[in-house]
């Protein structure tokens, strides 16, 4: 077994020494983070001004209906179904005389797609309009009157706490689902990467035959457990080195901050640390400062990484023997590799979407079925630990998560490499799933 | 030094080695003959602990063949040729050596001292990919026999090689042979055979056909053959005594019939006046051998249900 120490140590050295991966560690994330903000930045930029032409015989919705950026409602007379795109607007509202006691339908035709939060965002107005609208006919109150008790009604705030028994720890439902969304796509990321890399690795090593040199020194399965805990370790380092970019980038922001700000955050921590619920008359940009200060000093990091390391390792062992399979068995062209692929990327391409799921409803039963089931796992509960163990997360289901994921990859592991022994020095013919799978159950 | 017994290995469509005995001495150089396909590959694989063979038994050094503590007393070179094409030459044939179970200090110390024999230093830190095809092949031997093997399985080295360097080989063959390395030789190239080998076998559609020494197998294959070169030429040439294969001016290439012997012929030249100027056996070459035990079996070999 100490052959498989330097099989693991050139795998590593001859990866990281490798100009692609310096170049990968620091590129990808700049390209997350500038993909992230250029759809942001399009979302904003490119969100389209709808002018609505409303023909409305009831009289009221000009003075209650509401227009924005988003939706302007054209109440100019002379408007008509037939002419209102001349008049530069995309649709055309028909609200018809409107009766108490019954359900009035009221119609939309466009020449434009709305979309669908524009249309319901467009329901929301007119019933807030017709409501206001009834308000103001059967009571006495007047508008500015109803303003000033909307607004000041707006003096709670809810703050949520995980229960965890003797203590409770404020918590950031948010903030769990960002970084429960981001662990989750990292691994997905980073199986696809790193298996892909476990495949090629493979087949470099059949396709210049220099399996067979190394098979006469090394059986075959350290060869392939080596490299897989090789290119493994590779990955383990790329992650470590972005947790310390971050960390790096974190405190550079933070030195950023203007100093007075920083003071006015000061205020509030020590305000909220004497159990004051009232928030002091503080700027906007503090308490947005103070709210992220403290959702990651109430994360349990600890936890987090740990969880991270061993999800993601665990399901690149699982994912990673199958791809070292298919390596095995397929010849120079990689075309061939496709069809074999499929049944292995189709698995991780489902986590990825129930993962997106689960990370907005961590505790249902999709979200604790499939971090169960060693196919999934890795992914699904990554993106429910950020929400909190063991409230969340109960302990058993962690353990129970921990211990399939561990039996899963032992057993693919296992399995591959007896297909992997067979396929390595096997030339020609790409073999069939009957096949391989007669190598992998079959007696010796 | 190695001892292999009754070895079988069947595959689904092919009985690949159908029980195959030989011995190979310590210090000898054994050829391993056959033509394509017959089964040469599969009997070095299960040498070199690739495969388990289906029945029968290796023993090496005395012991029974232990594939995964005898790999380092083995050198192996196969057939395909390959190394890794982006990792650099030096810590290549390091790391290949270290596989082997060298320390990483002896490693570096063979490594060199090979390098420096077959003048290689300058490609230390290149690459596979910068390498021709010659010089790739001087590498692969190298890699081969860096750990001081005791037995060194070598299909087919030459293939590719010029002249100088297939010479070079050789030279370093006979000089581990006679160091007390036993080398394998698996070809079929005949005519190497010939200068190289003591020992060889012939296998065929997975079966031995031939074992013994070169010289031996030669004189049990021979046509009592032989060529005379003599003038004037007997006016007369008994038909009783000799058959005329061929004849070139002076020299004569003759069969000597059942029952007669050499100096019966040269007797008959001599009573006839006839100067001899030379007078030799013929022997068959192995090429000759080869294609006579060869030819006649389906050249291919066809797929077959095996049961096994």
């Amino acid at each position: 077994m100490k052959k498989i120490g330097l099989i693991i140590r050139r795998e590593y050295m001859t990866r990281i020494r490798n100009k692609t991966f310096l170049i990968s560690t620091f590129l990808l994330p700049l390209l997350i983070v500038v993909l992230i903000a250029g759809t942001v930045f399009l979302a904003i930029k490119g969100k389209t001004n709808h002018h609505i032409a409303v023909i409305d015989q009831n009289g009221y919705f000009k003075d209650y209906l509401k227009s924005d950026s988003s939706l302007y409602f054209d109440f100019s007379p002379g408007i008509d179904t037939l002419n209102y795109s001349q008049k530069n607007c995309s649709a055309v509202l028909i609200i018809p005389q409107l009766s108490e006691g019954q359900k009035t339908i009221y119609r939309l035709k466009y020449k434009k797609q709305l979309g669908l939060s524009n249309i319901s965002d467009l329901e929301k107005r007119i019933s807030t309009a017709i409501t206001d609208h009834l308000i103001y006919s059967r009571t006495s109150i007047t508008r500015a009157r109803l303003d000033s008790i909307r607004a000041a009604a707006d003096i709670a705030e809810l703050q949520t706490y995980s229960d965890e028994g003797k203590n409770s720890r404020a918590s950031s439902q948010g903030f769990a689902y960002g970084i429960g969304y981001v662990c989750g796509f990292l691994i997905y990321l980073l199986t696809f990467i790193y298996g892909a890399a476990v495949m090629r690795g493979v087949m470099e090593e059949k396709t210049s035959r220099v399996a067979e040199v190394i098979i006469s020194s090394v059986k075959p399965f350290p060869l392939m457990l080596g490299k897989i805990i090789g290119i493994g370790a590779v990955g383990l380092t790329q992650f470590v080195l972005w947790i310390g970019l971050i960390i790096i980038l974190t405190m550079i922001a933070y030195g950023l901050i203007p100093h007075d700000l920083l003071q006015e955050v000061g205020n509030i921590q020590k305000a909220n640390a004497m159990g004051s619920a009232q928030v002091a008359q503080t700027s906007e940009a503090a308490q947005q400062i103070f709210a992220i200060k403290q959702s990651v000093t109430n994360t349990n990091w600890f936890l987090i990484i740990g969880a991270f390391i061993f999800y993601f390792f665990g399901g690149y062992l699982f994912y990673s023997a199958l791809f070292a399979a298919v390596g095995s068995v397929v010849n120079e062209d990689p075309q061939e590799a496709q069809s074999l692929l499929l049944p292995i990327s189709m698995p991780i391409i489902f986590s990825f979407i129930i993962m997106s799921i689960v990370v907005q409803d961590p505790g249902g039963s999709l979200a604790v079925w499939t971090s169960m089931i060693p196919f999934s796992s890795p992914i699904v509960m990554m993106a429910r630990i950020p929400y909190g163990v063991p409230t969340t997360v109960p302990y058993w289901q962690l353990a129970l998560s921990i211990v399939t994921l561990a039996g899963g990859f032992l057993f693919t592991v296992w399995m591959a490499g007896r297909i992997y022994r067979t396929g390595i020095l096997l030339y020609g013919k790409k073999p069939s799933w009957k096949n391989m799978l007669k190598w992998a159950f079959r007696p010796r | 030094m190695l001892e292999v017994n009754h070895l079988k290995k069947y595959f689904t469509t092919q009985k690949a080695v159908d029980d195959i005995s030989f011995r190979v001495e310590r210090g000898s150089i054994f050829g391993l003959l056959g033509p394509n396909g017959a089964g040469k590959t599969t009997l070095i694989r299960m040498i070199t602990g690739i495969f388990y063979p289906d029945e029968g038994s290796i023993s090496f050094k005395g012991k029974p063949f232990d594939p995964e503590a005898d790999a380092q007393h083995i050198g192996y070179m196969p057939e395909e040729r390959g190394l890794y094409k982006k990792m650099k030459i030096g810590e290549q044939a390091l790391y290949l050596a270290r596989l082997k179970g060298l320390s990483a200090a002896d490693a570096l110390e063979q490594t060199k001292l090979w390098f420096a024999r077959f003048e290689m230093q300058s490609w230390w830190n290149k690459k596979i990919e910068d390498l021709s095809k010659g010089m790739a092949q001087k590498l692969q031997f190298v890699t081969t026999v860096l750990h001081r093997p005791e037995l060194i399985i070598l299909d087919e080295p030459f293939s590719g090689l010029d002249p100088v360097n297939a010479n070079l080989i050789k030279d370093e063959i006979f000089r581990l042979a006679s160091g007390g390395a036993s080398i394998v030789f698996s070809t079929h190239r005949m005519e190497q055979v010939e200068e190289i080998c003591s020992q060889i076998i012939l296998v065929n559609k997975g079966q031995k056909i031939l074992d013994g020494s070169v010289n031996k197998v030669k004189q049990d294959f021979k046509e009592n053959l032989f060529r005379i070169t003599a003038s004037p030429l007997p006016a007369q040439l008994p038909s009783a005594l000799m058959e005329v294969l061929q004849r070139n001016e002076d020299t004569l290439t003759i069969r000597i019939n059942n029952g007669h012997r050499p100096n019966d012929v040269l007797r008959y030249f001599i009573d006839q006046q006839s100067a001899v100027q030379s007078f030799s056996e013929l022997l068959p070459s192995l090429n000759e051998i080869f294609i006579k035990l060869v030819e006649g079996t389906s050249l291919s070999r066809q797929f077959q249900p095996t049961n096994a």
